[in-house]
């Protein structure tokens, strides 16, 4: 091995399986080829050995979906490797404004009314009312300063943590992630206290005081989230 | 150069084309010059609710595919001396043989002539809305205690919002019966003035002397004895920039009063 001087890869066992360290600045050719022959001779070692979880790290190196498929097409293929993630410091443009998207806080002054539709990646807070025959659909959590009377759906993408919270609950209908709720099981007298919805453990959305979220949804404190 | 206002619902039989007759007539009562368009095309009925359905010879489809000019085809009220004219609607074609961008220089044109243009809007939100609303400067939302046509009037609401030469709705709240409101059988008008948030404008007794009126081709607001006609008055007057209290029926209920003032008061 006298084509370079660095290694392009670098393996450490760990007790979660095998971290290999893959060189950013090399060509991608190159790296699959290195990756390829380190891996055979690693396959030779331990032949019968038990299933190794493989962690890769790709520095500041990005991966199209092929490359990616044809990365882990390669460790499959050896006997006993299987990847458990891929991590890279880089992402695309699209990836990143998706990633904005979705956990940004969006704020909106408008009356919902009937017949529209509010649509929303990240969280929502809506300045106004959602009216009977609107809807309000959030990736995130769906905050309403004013009245909901129509319909909400927070969580869209299948966040089940997601929360519904309006000054006035009277909505037509809830939707957390897939779970649907017609008639909200909460007490219909009249009652001006902010309340909110969320699923709880046996998979049902349920309807009450503002104040119990903050033990419940802990994280809703958080301004920035994980990817 | 005038206002065009169009009186529009969502749903039918509400009340536009009887608010656009007795509108039309007390603005003209009031000094104002006033042209009434009917854009109910294949429905049109405003010229029978304003007694003027045996004069018609052109109509709107008319003057918009060129076989005669916007004057020959208005039809003048010989009531108020130069004041009143109606553009009726044609009776025979249908809503597709006129465009919004056609509705628009058609309003245009006679915003010149007249003060103010109220145009009729047929029930729907198909090409018959999108063409009254074309032209328009001004939206009145005409609603029923009712919670369909409160419905209806909250989604016209939503689309007026979008046209963005259109100046925030105000509402009026037509055939109020007070027993029924009292008596929790009738949405009240709080409740609607708050759903709906927009301004009000003005809110009328369902009252049967309107029927008899119209029936006669004469709007109700030419007899200036009926609640009514008062009520249509008042809205008249509100369009002017006047600031008029609402009437007793009105304020029978008491938490009306404070949003009155809220509502004109501070005009
Ligand atoms: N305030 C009122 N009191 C009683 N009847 C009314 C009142 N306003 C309208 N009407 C009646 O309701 C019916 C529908 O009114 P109209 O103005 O033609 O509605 P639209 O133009 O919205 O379809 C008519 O018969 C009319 O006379
Ligand atoms: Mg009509």
């Amino acid at each position: 091995m006298n084509r370079q001087k660095q290694p392009y890869v670098t393996m450490k066992g760990t007790k979660d399986g095998l971290t290999l360290h893959l060189d950013d600045m090399c060509s991608y050719d190159d790296l699959i080829a290195e990756l390829d022959e380190k891996l055979m001779i690693n396959e030779n070692k331990d032949f019968d050995g038990p299933l190794v979880s493989v962690h890769l790290k790709l520095g500041n190196r990005y991966l199209t979906p092929e490359q990616e498929e044809e990365l882990r097409a390669l460790i499959r293929a050896k006997k006993n490797l299987v990847v458990a993630s891929i991590d890279s410091n880089v992402m695309t443009k699209e990836e990143a404004i998706e990633w904005k998207q979705k956990t940004e806080i969006v704020s909106v002054a408008k009356i919902v009314r009937s017949g529209q539709v509010l649509h929303v990646h990240g969280d929502l807070l809506l300045i106004g009312d959602v009216n009977p025959g609107g809807t309000v659909i959030a990736g995130g959590n769906i905050f309403i300063l004013g009245a909901l009377r129509g319909i909400a759906h927070a969580g869209c993408y299948g966040n089940k943590e997601a929360v519904i919270a309006a000054s006035v609950m009277k909505p037509m209908q809830l939707r957390i992630s897939d779970v649907m709720n017609r008639a909200p099981d909460y007490k219909v007298d009249e009652q001006n206290e902010m309340e909110c919805a969320y699923i709880d453990d046996n998979d049902q959305i349920v309807v009450d005081r503002l104040q119990l979220l903050m033990h419940l949804r802990p994280t809703l404190t958080r301004l920035e989230r994980r990817f | 150069m005038g206002e065009a206002i169009v009186i529009t619902s969502g749903k039918g039989g509400v009340g536009k084309t009887t608010t656009t007759a007795n509108l039309g007539t007390a603005l003209a009562l009031l000094g104002k010059r006033v042209c009434l368009v009917d854009t109910d095309i294949g429905l049109r009925n405003l010229d029978v609710v304003m007694g003027l359905e045996n004069r018609i010879i052109y109509d709107l489809v008319d003057v918009v595919e060129g076989r005669c000019t916007v004057q020959k085809a208005l039809v003048k009220d010989k009531r108020f001396d130069d004041k009143l004219y109606l553009l009726p609607a044609a009776q025979t074609s249908d809503k597709t043989a006129v465009a919004p961008e056609q509705m628009k220089q058609l309003v245009e044109e006679l915003k010149q002539d007249y003060d103010y243009v109220l145009i009729d809007c047929p029930a729907g939100i198909e090409q018959g809305f999108k063409n009254a609303v074309a032209g328009a400067d001004e939206a009145i939302v005409v609603t029923t205690p009712e919670v369909s046509s409160v419905r209806d009037a909250d989604r016209i609401i939503g689309l007026l919002e979008k046209e963005e030469h259109v100046k925030s709705p105000r509402l009026v709240i037509n055939r109020i019966r007070g027993h029924m409101v009292k008596s929790g059988d009738m949405l009240d008008i709080d409740e609607i003035v708050m759903h709906l948030s927009i301004d009000l404008l003005g809110i009328i007794a369902d009252d049967e002397n309107v029927i008899k009126a119209s029936n006669n081709g004469e709007p109700i607001v030419l007899d200036p004895t009926s609640k009514a006609s008062i009520a249509y008055r008042n809205i008249a007057r509100r369009i002017l920039g006047e600031s008029v209290p609402l009437q007793s029926l009105e304020s029978e209920q008491k938490s009306m009063f404070t949003r009155i003032k809220r509502f004109f008061g501070v005009r």
